[in-house]
């Protein structure tokens, strides 16, 4: 097994009283889809924006590649090659798939923006990814479903040899087809090398496409187990209740916690 | 946009998906296409369709107003009046140029039309008095110098350095005495428009306050400092010749057409590279045929429009008044340098995301902040230039100068021109139309003695009205897609 690429150790964030994350420890590996699963109010988004850097985080240690990191902003974490998905897209309507996919990135030249090399390299990443379902490059994001949404998002992410990629329910409110697509586009990101976390609350995605599943519960992880090694049943149960069997949190720590 | 209206469902089917995948055959079939004359036809159908006007609602708007008064007065369509229509409306079409950038964000600046009014009168002020610190109370002009330096160091930290830059100009005019010259007061007009625009830009990016709070106050205060920079007197600008020239005095014959060949030569130019460059490239490319029957077009109007301006149209035979207008040539340039900003720099494009997804834009590592300062001090700094140009065309600085339905005229040329006031959406061409929709309204009603001024602000209103229909039934069937 390779070393995780990211990892974070006894991870601590509160807001105010709540205290949201309890010593978190999370790793992601290279070629890996990891699933973050919990319940809503679990600490899954917060531990994502901590990572990203939109959160600041109050004790604990992030390590890039085994040497420790501060993710002050959202530049800092892409600047090492972390990219986010997020369940609400972040494309701007009014603007074109490449406009999109280079938004904050533009190639420029004496100032001016070089339109035509962008084209060329959205249509490239989008190809790499086998991605058929975009007739152009130059359409509105307007004019897109939403499978082709997030597979323009996705695609955003890995265009800028991007090392591990944050996916925040990338299947919900999609239709079947489109739910296999962007499924099968995952499980290409994660053979071409890259840290693939997934975050989502469906067990067929997750036992499908992941190769080890982190489960939180209120805060705390309560298991990392392997896909293959476990059933959606003990998913399920280390999501709702903290333990299941011999896995999962102490009794102790689950009725704390309560 | 090339995309036929079914891969645009949202919600595909399994069986529209296919479609989708078969169309492309290959991957990107569709991608490196060459878009002919049919092509940009049929997509500009489908973009009315989808809910995109663009520019055809103003065009056919100013036609048929241009119709109706032609058939309200004879002299309507007189080369005369043609020609008094730039000097009259280039005031609002530079204000509405400043709005472009407020309204693709989403927000509104209602103290434009003040602000220009402030500006033009600390200018009049400065030359009436051979310099402003003679002109007006000391408390007021320290006061005055005070809040420009702040506002330059505030704009140093949200990074508008180009603000910054300006702002320091007219420090620099008013501590070299410069500023009892017309051309150099008002220049310090317009850097005095931008130190408001990052006092504004920094109320709403940084304090958060809404940009109609924050501007409907300053609207009403910046009413109270013209009085005092006036001192309560109206000042005239007739006399000064650069000033008054700006709204009445034309280009000369020779560079009127200089003017339009260097504009439709650098279009033509422009496109016909851009198109021959992408297509050797293997990019998504309009055909020759399109770019030439585009740039044709434009040619036949801008020559057109030149060589009718080249033609004296004096009714008094004592003198020629001939050329393109300097209120129609400055206003154009602008818009050019404005369409070029927003088109081709990454500060544009950063503009139109805020605009579009302020949150998607932030999560891409755009500092919004500074984008939201930057457009305030651009729409200040044209509100001032505009309110340069009212002052012109009213013949001096009075003690109202940019107060009522100024901004309001902005505000509606934009949106007339097809600006959408909820962001993202909008081009400074549109100010541009707009502000003739606008103009020719009071003009051509002010030919009939019959029909009162009273119906003017009422046929301004309807049309705004029409504007903003269209704008939000094209939204609803955005959406509704």
């Amino acid at each position: 097994m390779s070393d995780p690429i990211l990892e974070l150790r006894k991870l601590n964030k509160s807001f105010g009283p709540v205290h949201v994350l309890h010593d978190v420890d999370f790793s992601v590996y290279p070629g890996e889809v990891t699933a973050l699963v919990g319940d809503n109010g679990a600490g899954k988004s917060t531990l994502v924006k901590c990572i990203a850097g939109i959160n600041s985080i109050d004790s604990g240690e992030i390590l890039w590649e085994g040497k420790p990191v501060t993710l002050a902003d959202p530049r800092a974490a892409a600047a090492l090659g972390i990219e986010f998905v997020y369940q609400d897209l972040a494309l701007a309507d009014n603007l074109d798939i490449t406009q999109n996919m280079f938004l904050g990135r533009e190639i420029s030249r004496f100032g001016f923006m070089n339109d035509g090399k962008m084209e060329a390299k959205a249509r490239e990443a989008l190809a790499s990814l086998s991605v058929r379902t975009v007739s152009s490059v130059r359409q509105l994001v307007s004019s897109l479903s939403g499978g082709q949404r997030q597979t323009v998002a996705i695609a955003k992410a890995v265009l800028w040899n991007s090392r591990v990629v944050f996916l925040d329910e990338p299947t919900a409110a999609l239709g079947v087809a489109q739910t296999r697509q962007v499924l099968d586009l995952v499980r290409r990101l994660a053979d071409q090398g890259l840290g693939v976390v997934l975050i989502s609350h469906n067990m067929n995605d997750v036992m499908e496409v992941a190769d080890r599943v982190a489960a939180l519960y209120l805060g705390r992880i309560a298991a990392e187990v392997f896909t293959k090694e476990s059933s959606t049943t003990q998913i399920v149960e280390l999501i709702t209740a903290g333990r299941s069997g011999d896995v999962g949190l102490a009794p102790a720590t689950v009725n704390e916690s309560i | 946009m090339t995309e036929t209206p079914d891969s645009g469902a949202p919600g595909t089917t399994p069986a529209a998906t296919t479609t989708t995948v078969e169309r492309s055959s290959g991957s990107f079939a569709l991608d490196i296409d060459r878009r002919d004359l049919s092509d940009a036809v049929r997509g500009y159908v489908n973009r009315l369709r989808s809910g995109d006007p663009g520019a055809l609602p103003s065009v056919l708007g100013l036609i048929i107003l241009g119709l109706i008064f032609s058939q309200v007065s004879s002299r309507f369509l007189s080369r005369n009046n043609i020609g008094n229509l730039p000097g009259q409306g280039a005031y609002i079409a530079i204000i509405a140029l400043g709005l472009v950038f407020v309204l693709l964000l989403g927000e509104i600046d209602l103290s434009a039309g003040t602000t220009g009014g402030m500006c033009a009168g600390f200018a009049a002020q400065a030359i009436f008095s051979n310099g402003l610190h003679k002109g007006i109370s000391g408390g007021l002009f320290w006061i005055l110098i005070g809040s420009m330096i702040a506002a330059a160091v505030l704009a140093v930290w949200l990074k508008a350095y180009t603000g910054a830059a300006m702002i320091v100009i007219g420090l620099l005019i008013v501590a070299t005495g410069l500023d009892k010259h017309v051309v150099f007061a008002l220049v310090f007009a317009v850097s005095i428009g931008s130190a408001v625009g990052v006092f504004t830009g920094y109320m709403v990016a940084k304090i958060g306050i809404p940009s109609f709070i924050v501007t409907l106050a300053l609207f009403l205060a910046w009413q109270g400092v013209l009085l005092f920079a006036l001192n309560s007197q109206p000042i005239g600008v007739n006399n000064y010749s650069f000033w008054y020239g700006l709204a009445h005095n034309n280009m000369s014959v020779a560079w009127s057409w200089v003017y339009t060949i260097v504009v439709v030569g650098g279009y033509a130019l422009y496109t016909i590279v851009k198109s021959l460059r992408a297509q050797r490239a293997g990019l998504a490319a309009d055909t020759m045929q399109l770019v030439l029957v585009r740039a044709g077009v434009i040619a036949i109007v801008g020559l057109g429009v030149t060589f009718l301006a080249n033609q004296n149209r004096n009714p008094n035979p004592n003198f020629k008044i001939q050329g393109l207008p300097w209120a129609a040539t400055i206003p154009v340039t602008l818009m050019i340098i404005c369409t070029i900003g927003l088109s081709k720099t990454t500060w544009g494009r950063h503009l139109f995301a805020t605009g579009g997804n302020a949150e998607a834009a932030r999560r891409a590592g755009i500092d919004v902040d500074h984008i939201r300062v930057t457009a305030f001090v651009l729409c200040s700094s044209f509100g001032a230039l505009g309110g340069v140009f009212l002052a012109s065309n009213t013949g001096g600085a009075q003690l109202d100068l940019g107060a009522g339905n100024i901004l309001l005229f902005g505000v509606a040329a934009a949106v007339i021109g097809g600006v959408s006031l909820f962001g993202g959406r909008g081009k400074p061409r549109d100010a541009i139309i707009g502000a003739l929709v606008i103009v020719i309204i009071p003009n051509g009603i002010g030919l009939k003695p019959s029909l009162g001024a009273q119906w003017q602000n009422i046929a301004t209103g309807a049309v705004l009205l029409v504007a903003a229909a269209v704008d939000a039934l094209s939204r609803r069937r955005a959406r509704g897609r």
